[in-house]
């Protein structure tokens, strides 16, 4: 790709310009070449290259070349001939670890790391320091996001105080703050007592909000190291049991059932699990899930030279497992990929395993993994991992392209006039080597070091603004 | 021979061979006016516990200075480990000092992989969680083969805590590498749920597999077990899995019992079982001399740089020393 000044003097650095751009010769989920024209943050024409217009903007612009509809002559063409372009990914599942463990990761590092992986949207997880379950705390990690600017950062809010399991935190503050929160997670742990789950159900139905579990039954995974099976038998860890996923999740359907409430399921990780959620499905209920990048082409099998950086909760699992969970995104069991990003310093990866802190990085890997496991395989098309990175999750998050009034963000709409430019362009052709170093995160704990994925991210917009351009941020 | 000892896995049979008829040799040492090698003067083996473990560091520093090795203990307790360093740091340290050998005891599964990664010298189990004890097993076949002439088709029936003893897990390994047939009895909770892929068979009932055991292996039961409900009272355990005189009496005539140490007399083995002439209690101690030094020679007598994985060979001691440790590395490595 080459950014370069077309009709008019394009200043592709200009980092905060909402200004007019022609990407020119894109495929919009991966079909036929298309120019995508770009103003005053929204996209405003999409024609197909080389034809006459396919599609026009409200404002009714009859003539097929855009540049010369320009009056002011302002239009930077960026030549995307070979690349996809699909919408903004968003992100439901992402720990910036700010406030509190700025060493891993900040809103500005860990938000830079999600532009560079295409995303404009990432949902920031509250397990901080202090925990995001006040107004206060959800406002300052918006504002931070809004700061940086590389993506929009919509808290997660604690379902209860301090995550301690037993009282929900302000739920309605939360929702009601500038930070808008709708998603509400304990994400790292379970919510396991039954009916406090229930309560915080039924709570959030109020101001349409999403409970999203981390399904762990915490009796059954006391001290849990590796998922329970072959490898953790062999290596003498402590095991994670697949069942202690599957009951919660069981669980929670039922309740979710029987209050008539959304809840979302945090990074499924066995085929049990998406058996139980396929049947609650069908039966209709308001269920919703996740798998991470890692959970889809990973298994417990790179435990045997105990290198931490293959601990994550919940744990790989085995090649059935991946198998399972890629057939449920496929099918739409599982609604989206969400990526867990859990960025950790060096120190809590360079130790005995037992003793190492659970967690991958994912932001500037997960297209690249889904493009490897899913499109790769043949199992989802480019408009399908669209679905499952962007349209879905940003419904879930209650960002959608129907959600909200006319000033609420929207990410996950089609590539059509009147959209929030909010588009990634990703070139399928490389194939590289994963360099932990070479990332924006302040971490470098990737699963995926050394390995080959195909793929690069080459820009992302954020409503008209290019975060990533070349490959590189642009500020 | 590979660099280090980490998983008897590793071993290969033509390994594990010559580690035991190594271990022959130094035995013999033993009855010698003065039992003493030069073999490893000017080399430095450091042992690294952070488990109490008297008896294991103890046979370890017997091996390595009847082997003229240099030896330094090195205990977690009163030490920099105490104040919170890592192990990272801790083996950057010995790598510093020259350590050739670092024999280490750590209450974490895989720790001796780790710290294989960061030093040069060779890394030896001397146990790791509830993952390995591969000296263990070998000073266990060493004895099985001396009191009963072979270990092909030999019948092994391993009693207790199968799913947290690192001893079982290496002996499990080490036996099937040398053909002897395992049979591993516990309460259902006791065993790994993923069982039914080792190279073991699986009894709940101890007495009807006694009559056709050659060999039968007493685990130590942890105290704390009890409180996780992995079986009701000590007492229904001792009754149900416990050792005592009257299963004795249903072993063949030339049968053994061992047992790792240390033991609970009255729980998972009655006293006059113990201290009976069946039990190879006593023996397992001493022989575990011979065969850590048959480790540490065969992994340190070759050159000062690290080994490369060279052809098996068998024979007397010297071309021992450079013999491949098949396996390990790439297990290792991954």
């Amino acid at each position: 790709m080459t950014a370069a000044g077309g009709a008019g003097t394009g200043r592709p650095g200009a980092r905060r310009d909402q200004g007019r751009w022609l990407i020119r010769g894109a495929r919009p989920l991966g079909g036929r070449p298309a120019d995508i024209m770009i103003d005053g943050g929204r996209i405003v024409a999409v024609t197909e290259s080389g034809r006459d217009r396919r599609d026009q903007g409200p404002g009714g612009r009859d003539d097929g070349n855009i540049r010369d509809q320009d009056p002011d002559g302002q239009v930077t063409v960026l030549e995307a001939g070979h690349l996809i372009a699909l919408p903004g990914l968003v992100d439901l599942h992402t720990h910036l670890r700010e406030p509190g463990r700025e060493d891993a990761e900040t809103v500005a590092s860990g938000t830079a790391a999600a532009a560079l992986g295409g995303y404009t949207a990432v949902h920031a997880m509250a397990n901080t320091d202090p925990v995001a379950d006040t107004a206060g705390v959800v406002e300052q990690v918006w504002r931070l996001g809004r700061q940086a600017g590389h993506c929009d950062v919509r808290p997660v809010g604690a379902v209860t105080a301090g995550l301690a399991g037993s009282q929900l935190a302000e739920l309605g503050a939360m929702a009601d703050s500038a930070a808008r929160v709708r998603v509400f997670s304990d994400d790292g742990r379970c919510v396991s007592d039954a009916t406090l789950m229930r309560r915080a159900l039924e709570y959030v139905k109020a101001f349409d909000g999403v409970v999203a579990q981390h399904a762990q039954e915490p009796r059954l995974t006391a001290g849990a190291q590796l998922n329970e099976g072959v490898m953790s038998a062999r290596l003498g860890l402590t095991g994670w049991p697949a069942v202690a996923e599957e009951a919660i999740i069981a669980r929670d359907c039922l309740l979710a059932a029987h209050v008539g409430s959304a809840m979302h399921i945090c990074h499924v990780s066995t085929a049990g699990s998406v058996e139980i959620i396929r049947w609650a499905k069908a039966k209709g209920w308001r269920v919703t899930a996740e798998v991470t990048p890692h959970h889809l082409l990973l298994t417990d099998e790179l435990a045997a030279g105990y290198d931490p950086v293959f601990k994550v909760n919940p744990p790989l699992r085995t090649a059935a497992d991946v198998a399972a969970l890629r057939a449920g995104l496929a099918d739409g069991t599982i609604d989206c990929v969400a990526t867990d990003h859990a960025p950790h310093p060096a120190e809590s990866k360079e130790t005995e395993w037992a003793q190492a802190s659970f967690g991958m990085t994912g932001l500037e890997t997960a297209l690249r993994v889904v493009h490897e496991a899913m499109v790769n395989t043949g199992l989802l098309d480019w408009s399908g991992v669209a679905d499952r990175m962007s349209v879905r999750p940003a419904a879930i998050g209650r960002i959608g392209a129907l959600a909200g009034g006319p000033d609420a963000i929207s990410h996950g709409c089609p590539i059509a006039p009147g959209s929030p430019a909010n588009l990634v362009l990703y070139d399928p052709e490389p194939i590289t080597t994963v360099d932990p170093a070479a990332q924006a995160s302040r971490s470098h704990n990737t699963p995926f070091a050394g390995m080959k994925l195909p793929g690069q991210v080459i820009a992302t917009f954020l409503r008209g603004t290019p975060t990533v351009l070349d490959g590189r941020l642009t500020g | 021979m590979n660099r280090h000892l980490i998983s008897a896995a590793d071993l290969s049979l033509d390994d594990a061979v010559a580690i035991l008829d190594t271990a022959e040799e130094f035995a013999t040492l033993a009855e010698r006016p003065i039992p003493k090698l030069p073999t490893l003067r000017g080399r430095t083996v450091v042992n690294l516990f952070y488990e109490d473990s008297t008896r294991t560091r103890i046979s370890f520093e017997a091996a390595a200075k009847r082997l003229s090795a240099d030896v330094i203990n090195f205990s977690a307790k009163g030490s920099s480990v105490a104040k919170g360093e890592s192990l990272k740091d801790t083996a950057l340290t010995l790598q510093a000092m020259g350590a050739d050998a670092v024999v280490i005891r750590h209450g974490s599964s895989g720790a001796p992989h780790r710290l294989a990664g960061w030093v040069r010298g060779s890394v030896v189990n001397a146990g790791d969680g509830t993952h390995e004890h591969p000296t263990q097993a070998l000073l266990d076949a060493f004895t099985m083969r001396r009191r009963l002439g072979r270990l092909d088709g030999l019948r092994v029936t391993i009693v207790g805590d199968i799913l947290h003893s690192r001893v079982a897990r290496s002996n499990v390994w080490l036996l099937r590498t040398l053909g002897a047939q395992v049979t591993l009895v516990a309460p259902p909770t006791l065993l790994p749920v993923a069982v039914d892929g080792w190279p073991a068979a699986v009894s709940y009932d101890f007495s009807s597999v006694l009559p056709d055991s050659d060999v039968v292996m007493m685990l130590r039961v942890q105290h704390e077990r009890m409180s996780d409900a992995y079986f009701p009272s000590v007492r229904e355990y001792s009754r149900r899995y416990g050792l005592d005189g009257d299963r004795m009496a249903l072993l063949p005539d030339h049968a053994i019992v061992m047992h790792p140490g240390p033991m609970n007399r009255g729980v998972e083995i009655a006293a006059d079982v113990a201290d009976s002439p069946r039990s190879t209690i006593v023996e397992q101690v001493t022989n575990g001399v011979s065969v850590r030094m048959a480790v540490l020679y065969l992994l340190l007598s070759g050159s000062r740089e690290p080994a490369e994985p060279a052809v098996a060979t068998t024979g007397g001691l010297a071309p021992a020393g450079e013999r491949a440790m098949s396996a390990a590395a790439a297990e290792a490595g991954l």
